[in-house]
């Protein structure tokens, strides 16, 4: 039996709502390690070229991809919520949180499908 | 949140909107036979719009993630409004330092 506080949990848009949070909290995490490799530019270029190439191994490109997909769904939950918050109130936000993270993946899959 | 943070949080999402199209357009147009420091930095080096363009992402960044770390923090964490509030002060200023120096690197080293 589900809880009566809990039954939200699992509709499309608390679904939305969890995405555009944790995406936020990765990307909070990311940006710090992203900051401190474009740094090494500080130290030369040479620097900077040899983190790049340790970047072309598969499974940072399948980070990177993730990173892709992360900040293309925050970017549009966050949209989302601006619209909701300064328009009028407009139907089918399911649909259109739905659409947001099928557009975030393709974007995803085609920056994979032409770095790997 | 309070009134201030929130038109902080929206303001800098706003803000953003945009120059995270930008930053996913130059990912794509960046990776697109192979990423190196040279093309990068041959890029960037003495650019002013560059360099107005990422100081303003950094600054904007730094706000807006601080402000969402803090509502996580005081929503999912023990810690009081307070603490929750330093802590997310001292990540945003970090942001801050780190992206300032990043920009830096790319721009003018």
């Amino acid at each position: 039996m589900i809880a009566r506080g809990t039954m939200h949990r699992g509709s499309a848009l608390w679904i939305a709502a969890m995405v555009h949070r944790l995406s936020g909290l990765a990307l909070a995490i990311f940006l710090p390690l992203h900051f401190l490799a474009l740094g090494l530019a500080i130290d030369g270029e040479a620097k900077l070229e040899s983190f790049l190439r340790w970047t072309d191994q598969p499974l940072v490109k399948f980070a990177e991809g993730g990173l892709i997909f992360l900040l293309t769904v925050h970017l549009l939950g966050g949209l989302r919520v601006l619209v909701i918050e300064n328009l009028d109130w407009r139907d089918g936000q399911k649909q259109l949180a739905t659409i947001a993270a099928a557009i975030s993946a393709i974007v995803a899959f085609i920056f994979l499908a032409r770095v790997l | 949140m309070n009134v201030r943070l929130y038109v902080w949080q929206r303001a800098t999402a706003a803000v953003m909107a945009p120059l995270v199209l930008i930053h996913i357009a130059v990912i794509f147009y960046a990776t697109r036979k192979g990423m190196t420091a040279a093309d990068i930095l041959s890029r960037t080096q003495g650019s002013i719009v560059w360099a107005s363009y990422y100081g303003l992402f950094v600054a904007a960044a730094s706000i807006h993630a601080a402000i969402g770390v803090r509502n996580v923090l005081t929503e999912w964490s023990p810690l009081n409004n307070r603490h929750a509030g330093r802590l997310a002060l001292l990540f945003g200023l970090l942001l801050a330092a780190l992206g300032t120096r990043a920009v830096f690197a790319v721009v003018l080293s």
